[in-house]
C-alpha cells in the first residue's frame, strides 16, 4: 500500500453502489410482466376493435393463429393474399388439424379441455379465410375461441 | 481480504435487463370469447334443426358489409338495442321468442324467460372481419347489459360484481346463445 497524494477536487464522485440493484429492480419488473415472445409474426396483424372484452386466462393454455397478409419481408415469396400463420411457418387450413392434435399434447391431459385458441386476425381480412379456419377448429374440437381484439369504448354511446 | 468487485455487476444487470427486453414481449391478451358448437355427426348434416322461427334473431352481414336483422337494413348503432328487445321480450309479444318456465332456478325460484331463443349471425365470404367483429360485439354487449340489468333488479349488484354461485344463476335465465353458422348456407338451406 503507497501512500497518495490527495487530490483536489471540487465535488466528490457519484456513488454508483446501488446502481445495480436500480437496474435488478427493473429487471425484476420486464421479468414478471412480460411473457416470452412465442414465435415471429411473418402476417401483418392489426387486430380489430371491440368493447366487450375478456382476458385470457392462463398463457400456457393459449395457441394463437395468425391470419393476415404476408409482411413486407415475405410479400415477395408469398404474394399478398392473406395466409394463415400457424407457429413460425405458412400454413393451410389443412394443416389445422395437425397443429391442434399437436398443442393439445403438449398440455396436461386435466389441462385440454381449457385449451383456447387465440384467432389473432387483421381487421381487413375477408371473413372466408376466417369462416374455413373456425370449421378446421370445429373439425379438431378446439371449440373455445378468442377473437383476438382492442380495447375501444362501445359505439353506440 | 479484499470486498469482490462489485462494479460489473450493474453491467451484468443491464445485459440481463436488454435480453429480456427483446426476447418478451409485454401484449395483453384480450378478445371475444366464443364456444364453437361441435362438428355435425355426417348423417345429420342435411337435417335442418328443429327450431321455431320466432326464436330465432337473423342478422346477415353481406360482402358489401351491410348488415340485416330479420330482413331488414339496420345500422350497427341500433342493432344491440334490437338484439336486447329480441332475447328480453318483454311484452310477449309472438314475433318475439317463447317464454318457457323454467324451474327452481336457484336464488330466484320458477320465473319465465326466453331460453331456447338464439342469435343466428351468417355472414359472406367476402365480409370484412372488422365488421364482423363489430356485430358480435354488439350481440355480446346486448347479453352484458341484459345480464347487468337483471342482476340489478334482482340482487341490487351488477353480474360482474356477483359471486360465482350468483352469476351461474343469471347465466341460467339469460344463456348466451349465439349460433355462427358458415357463410356459405347464406339465405337458405344448404
Amino acid at each position: 500500500m503507497g501512500k497518495f497524494a490527495k487530490k483536489e477536487r471540487g465535488l466528490p464522485e457519484l456513488n454508483t453502489s446501488s446502481l445495480p440493484d436500480l437496474i435488478f429492480t427493473v429487471l425484476f419488473f420486464f421479468m414478471v410482466v412480460t411473457t416470452m415472445r412465442e414465435s415471429e409474426v411473418l402476417v401483418e396483424v392489426r387486430v380489430p376493435s371491440a368493447s366487450e372484452l375478456t382476458k385470457l386466462e392462463k398463457k400456457s393454455l393459449v395457441s394463437s393463429i395468425y391470419i393476415g397478409k404476408p409482411n413486407r419481408s415475405m410479400r415477395a415469396r408469398f404474394g399478398t393474399e392473406s395466409r394463415i400463420q400457424l407457429n413460425d411457418d405458412f400454413a393451410e387450413t389443412t394443416e389445422i388439424s395437425n397443429f391442434i392434435g399437436a398443442e393439445k399434447a403438449a398440455l396436461s391431459e386435466k389441462d385440454q379441455p381449457y385449451m383456447t385458441v387465440s384467432l389473432r386476425v387483421d381487421k381487413n381480412t375477408r371473413m372466408g379465410i376466417v369462416t374455413d379456419v373456425k370449421e378446421a377448429l370445429r373439425e379438431a374440437l378446439a371449440l373455445k375461441i378468442n377473437y383476438s381484439a382492442a380495447k375501444r369504448e362501445n359505439i353506440a354511446e | 481480504m479484499p470486498g469482490v468487485n462489485s462494479s460489473s455487476t450493474a453491467d451484468m444487470a443491464f445485459i440481463l435487463l436488454i435480453f429480456f427486453l427483446t426476447a418478451t414481449s409485454m401484449n395483453t391478451d384480450k378478445g371475444l370469447a366464443r364456444q364453437l358448437p361441435p362438428p355435425v355427426p355426417d348423417e345429420l348434416k342435411n337435417q335442418e334443426a328443429d327450431v321455431k322461427m320466432r326464436n330465432v334473431l337473423r342478422i346477415l352481414i353481406n360482402s358489401q358489409n351491410q348488415i340485416s336483422c330479420q330482413g331488414d337494413y339496420i345500422d350497427i348503432k341500433l342493432l344491440k338495442n334490437k338484439t336486447k328487445e329480441f332475447i328480453v321480450n318483454k311484452n310477449n309479444s309472438s314475433d318475439m321468442p317463447q317464454k318457457v318456465l323454467l324451474k327452481d332456478v336457484p336464488f330466484l325460484g320458477d320465473l319465465m324467460a326466453t331460453k331456447n331463443h338464439i342469435v343466428s349471425l351468417q355472414s359472406d365470404r367476402g365480409t370484412e372481419y372488422k365488421v364482423y367483429i363489430d356485430v358480435q360485439n354488439e350481440i355480446v354487449a346486448a347479453y352484458n347489459e341484459i345480464r347487468d340489468e337483471f342482476s340489478l333488479e334482482h340482487f341490487n349488484k351488477k353480474y360482474a360484481e356477483l359471486d360465482d354461485e350468483h352469476q351461474k344463476s343469471v347465466r341460467a335465465v339469460f344463456p348466451q346463445k349465439i349460433s355462427e353458422a358458415e357463410p356459405r348456407t347464406y339465405g337458405g338451406k344448404k
